[in-house]
């Protein structure tokens, strides 16, 4: 499979490099669905997404970033197969940024970006038609060419073919005249049964470079000249810098500028190395008045406070205060949930390069319009003169796509800052500059009260949310409604479970630390707290915890369906070992169903996990191989969290700083982890995030089972 | 003045002699295979190998290794042909890739002292490389891939 991901981008960087104009693959696509030509190079250019060259390749326009959850492989898969390719011809390039072309359809279409899950969800159609009209327009030509009709004429693995007159022609061979081609209007799309791609398993189409050291992330960029900066940030969230020793500083070896920038001080010197004995030694002076000074535990507590107060309603059905009275068993429980960093392995980076009129900037751009605009906006200059190249992302889980582009607009500021040397800046962040860096998932405590009837049915659900608003303040607070943030809530107000009085409600607070979303958002801690209670009802109502949710999933058969095949393949029911315990949790988020069944046992006083057990419902499985490593990622990932993950706040400051102190699972805490697929004809869902939300609380409810003792926080303490 | 033995060839660089070899590697030869993860040891991503042990380079100083034989991934075979290689990309490993670089290296210098490693001569080897993508459940199946991979050849 393709290795050109490399070196395309490395071609690209040494053109771009010599020519010094930031000549983007792809620049010179048309709009959708236009035809256009290229007559020079004999391209066939039938769409934003695809081109193809005479020499047989194959490229796909990637408008999703690759953060490793597989869109170079996914998206491809959708084309390839309306377009009866040979997967050998598949090639994969990032789009430019460019809404017009390449909105993310799920949002609107009015921005790019890469986010909740929606690549292959809202790529589906576009990318089916984007292959089939190339396909048309494939056959077209030969038709043309042979003087025969198109009906007579079908397309395999990257020929037409015209069996009656026992001859074949290459797409590369038609590409130069199906580029003189109309587009038809309308083309029709496969039926299920045609797929050869779809479905099936198809090989991932950057394995090769990502096991050779040859993909290119952000922080691997080399460009002429280029110098490497380090920014000290304000120890407090808030603070400001006063002052800092500049002259001291600039004498150090290598060290070209230190600078004031809005986000705190910048350091600039030929390389890493340089630039971080020179940050080290600079002494900066912070005004910290405006600065968050409260320590984790004193927030949980204001947290708790406030979860004893109405809140705004989210959802309301029934009477719950009412349902509460008429319980027959109650129960009242608190959950705490820390904030937790992104941590993923490449810290914050990017490469910027400004020109008189021109801003260039290299990263693992998650929404390429919002950089380029912030770009823009920092640099003085118009959208367009900003050209933003997408690379890898050595992982993301949410940071890269952040509302203010941090990191960007500080590769941005600082190449203002420094014009004079007329450097590209690459800006890189060390591992404790990320950690450190905050744009976390909020802290949150949340209180339900539940009741039961004297059946031992659920009768009411009153679940009050505190914490802080991400979209509050961004470019999409616009979103929030009467005061709630869908993405506070996601989970929680959507609860699927048949229960006749229930009332969700938030307060959401204001506190100086920054948010963002983290991988599955509202459901890292919406589907613990409702599965671990849920969890609860069933045992108080001395019930089989599947078996009790199954009856009141009724109208859910999406849920019901994943919890059944993850309980059966799990043995659910059957006796365990001595010393192994079950639980069990199903959850939807990002319009996908999964359940999963954690099996522990427990040593040292603590949970080990031993094997899960997963099923999920995303619609068409069009990878199934990437499904399964969304799964098994998103299974890791969650444990990571409900094992260890913890950033804590003492008196405003970030105590943890490295892994060291912030762990993620080892391969040695890793279980087995069996994935199983729902079969289905419905529009593919999500699967990058909806692994993550159920693992917590199938393994607390594991330990429940156990311990007897109910899980009331992240992460897990026994 | 630094001398260092890289992937075979001799290479004079011009750094301090306590520049770590990470930052020699990426920044002054051009390597950029081997990766910046934590800078502390923690996370394996900056992992090469000297004399075939697994090294992080993060908290090596360049003059330490100076005379001794430097392998990083771009070393380990032209066209990621070691059979290591061949079992990760079979087994479609990676996820974001960026660790996995200092995964493959660690587990080629188990593979050379276990041909036939068990499960917990895995975990025991790999467990100090972090992957936040959660590579680990195919890691495993790979090295047991490639240790089969390796007994055909050998």
């Amino acid at each position: 499979m393709s290795t050109s991901l490399n070196l395309k981008r490395r071609e690209f960087l040494k053109v771009s490099a010599a020519a010094g104009g930031g000549l983007l693959i792809g620049l010179y696509l048309p709009g959708r669905l236009e035809a256009a030509t290229n007559p020079a190079a004999a391209e066939f250019i039938p769409n934003a997404f695809l081109r193809i060259t005479p020499d047989n390749t194959i490229t796909v326009i990637s408008k999703h970033l690759e953060m490793g959850q597989g869109v170079y492989t996914g998206l491809p898969t959708i084309v390839a197969d309306e377009l009866d390719a040979d997967w050998s011809q598949i090639r994969v390039e990032s789009a430019p940024a460019d809404a017009t072309r390449y909105g993310n359809l799920a949002w609107g279409g009015t921005s790019q970006g890469t986010g909740g899950s929606t690549s292959v969800a809202n790529s589906w159609e576009q990318l089916r038609r984007a292959g089939a009209t190339a396909r048309a327009m494939l056959i077209s030509a030969a038709a043309h060419n042979w003087k025969v009709d198109t009906g007579s004429l079908r397309a395999e693995n990257g020929f037409v073919i015209d069996a009656k007159n026992n001859r074949r022609a290459s797409y590369g061979e038609l590409a130069s005249l199906a580029a003189t081609l109309p587009p038809p209007a309308d083309v029709p799309l496969k039926s299920p049964k045609q797929w050869k791609f779809i479905g099936k398993h198809v090989p991932r189409t950057d394995s090769a470079d990502k096991s050779s050291g040859k993909a290119v992330y952000a922080s691997d960029v080399r460009l002429p000249g280029m110098l490497t900066a380090l920014v000290a940030r304000p120890p407090l969230f808030g603070a400001k810098a006063k002052g800092f020793n500049a002259a001291a500083v600039k004498m150090m070896p290598g060290v070209k500028a230190v600078v004031a920038i809005p986000q705190g001080v910048a350091v600039v010197a030929t390389d890493f190395w340089s630039a971080k004995q020179a940050r080290d030694a600079l002494q900066v002076e912070w005004d910290d008045s405006a600065a968050e000074k409260r320590s984790s535990d004193e927030l949980l507590a204001q947290y708790r406070e406030l979860a004893r107060k109405p809140g705004a309603v989210a959802h309301r059905s029934g009477d719950a205060a009412r349902g509460l009275q008429d319980a027959v068993k109650k129960i009242e429980a608190t959950f705490e949930f820390p904030y937790l960093a992104h941590a993923a392995m490449e810290p914050l980076s990017c490469v910027v390069r400004l020109g008189d009129n021109t801003c260039e900037v290299w990263a693992g751009s998650q929404q390429q319009t919002l950089d380029q605009a912030t770009a823009a906006r920092i640099a003085g200059l118009k959208t367009e003169q900003v050209t933003i190249h997408t690379l890898l992302a050595g992982g993301s889980f949410g940071r890269h796509a952040n509302p203010t582009a941090d990191y960007v607009s500080e590769g941005v500021e600082v190449a203002k800052a420094t014009r004079t040397l007329n450097a590209p800046i690459r800006l890189l962040w060390t591992r404790e500059d990320d950690m450190r860096g905050g744009y976390y998932r909020p802290l949150y405590v949340h209180t339900i009260s539940a009741g039961l009837d004297k059946r031992g049915q659920p009768l009411a659900w009153q679940h009050r949310i505190v914490g802080q608003s991400i979209l509050a303040g961004t470019a999409f607070g616009a979103s929030m409604k009467d005061g709630i943030d869908r993405t506070s809530v996601e989970g929680a107000s959507n609860l699927p479970y048949a229960i006749p009085n229930m009332q969700v409600e938030l307060h959401t607070t204001q506190v100086g630390v920054p948010v963002l979303w983290w991988r599955s958002v509202g459901s890292t801690h919406t589907a613990f707290s409702t599965e671990v209670l849920i969890n609860e009802l069933a045992v108080a109502a001395k019930q089989d915890p599947v078996a009790f949710r199954r009856a009141l999933l009724k109208k859910h058969p999406r849920h019901r369906a994943v919890l059944d095949l993850a309980a059966q393949k799990a043995g659910w029911g059957k006796p365990l070992p001595k010393g192994r315990w079950r639980g069990v949790a199903v959850h939807e988020s990002f319009n996908s169903y999964v359940a999963e069944v954690a099996e522990i046992s427990i040593a040292d006083g603590k949970p080990k996990v031993e094997r899960v057990v997963c099923a999920v419902d995303c619609g068409v499985a069009v990878n199934p191989d990437m499904v399964r490593a969304q799964m098994e990622s998103g299974i890791i990932f969650g444990l990571s969290a409900a094992l260890y993950g913890e950033i804590t706040l003492d008196q405003g400051r970030v105590v943890q700083s490295n892994y060291h102190d912030y762990s993620i699972l080892r391969i040695n805490e890793t279980p087995k982890i069996e994935v199983h697929i729902v079969p289905s004809s419905a529009k593919p869902t999500g699967v990058g995030e909806p692994g993550v939300p159920p693992i917590a609380p199938a393994v607390a409810n594991a330990v429940f089972a156990a311990t007897g003792k109910p899980v009331r926080r992240l992460p897990i303490r026994i | 003045m630094v001398s260092l033995l890289i992937n075979g060839k001799q290479q004079e660089v011009d750094v301090a002699a306590d520049t770590p070899l990470l930052w020699v590697l990426r920044d002054h030869v051009g390597l950029t295979g081997t990766k910046y993860g934590c800078g502390i040891a923690a996370c394996g991503a900056c992992t090469v190998l000297v004399d075939g042990q697994p090294v992080r380079s993060c908290i090596t100083p360049a003059s330490s290794v100076s005379g001794k034989k430097i392998t990083t991934i771009e070393g380990l075979s032209p066209e990621h042909k070691h059979p290591v290689q061949q079992a990760w990309i079979s087994e479609d490993v990676p996820q974001c890739g960026y660790c996995q670089s200092g995964q493959i290296l660690v587990a080629v210098a188990l593979l050379s002292a276990k041909p036939r490693p068990t499960d917990q001569d895995i975990d025991d080897a790999m467990s100090g490389v972090l992957c936040r993508c959660g590579t680990y459940v195919r890691i495993r199946r790979a090295i047991k891939k490639a240790a089969a991979l390796m007994a055909k050849e050998a």
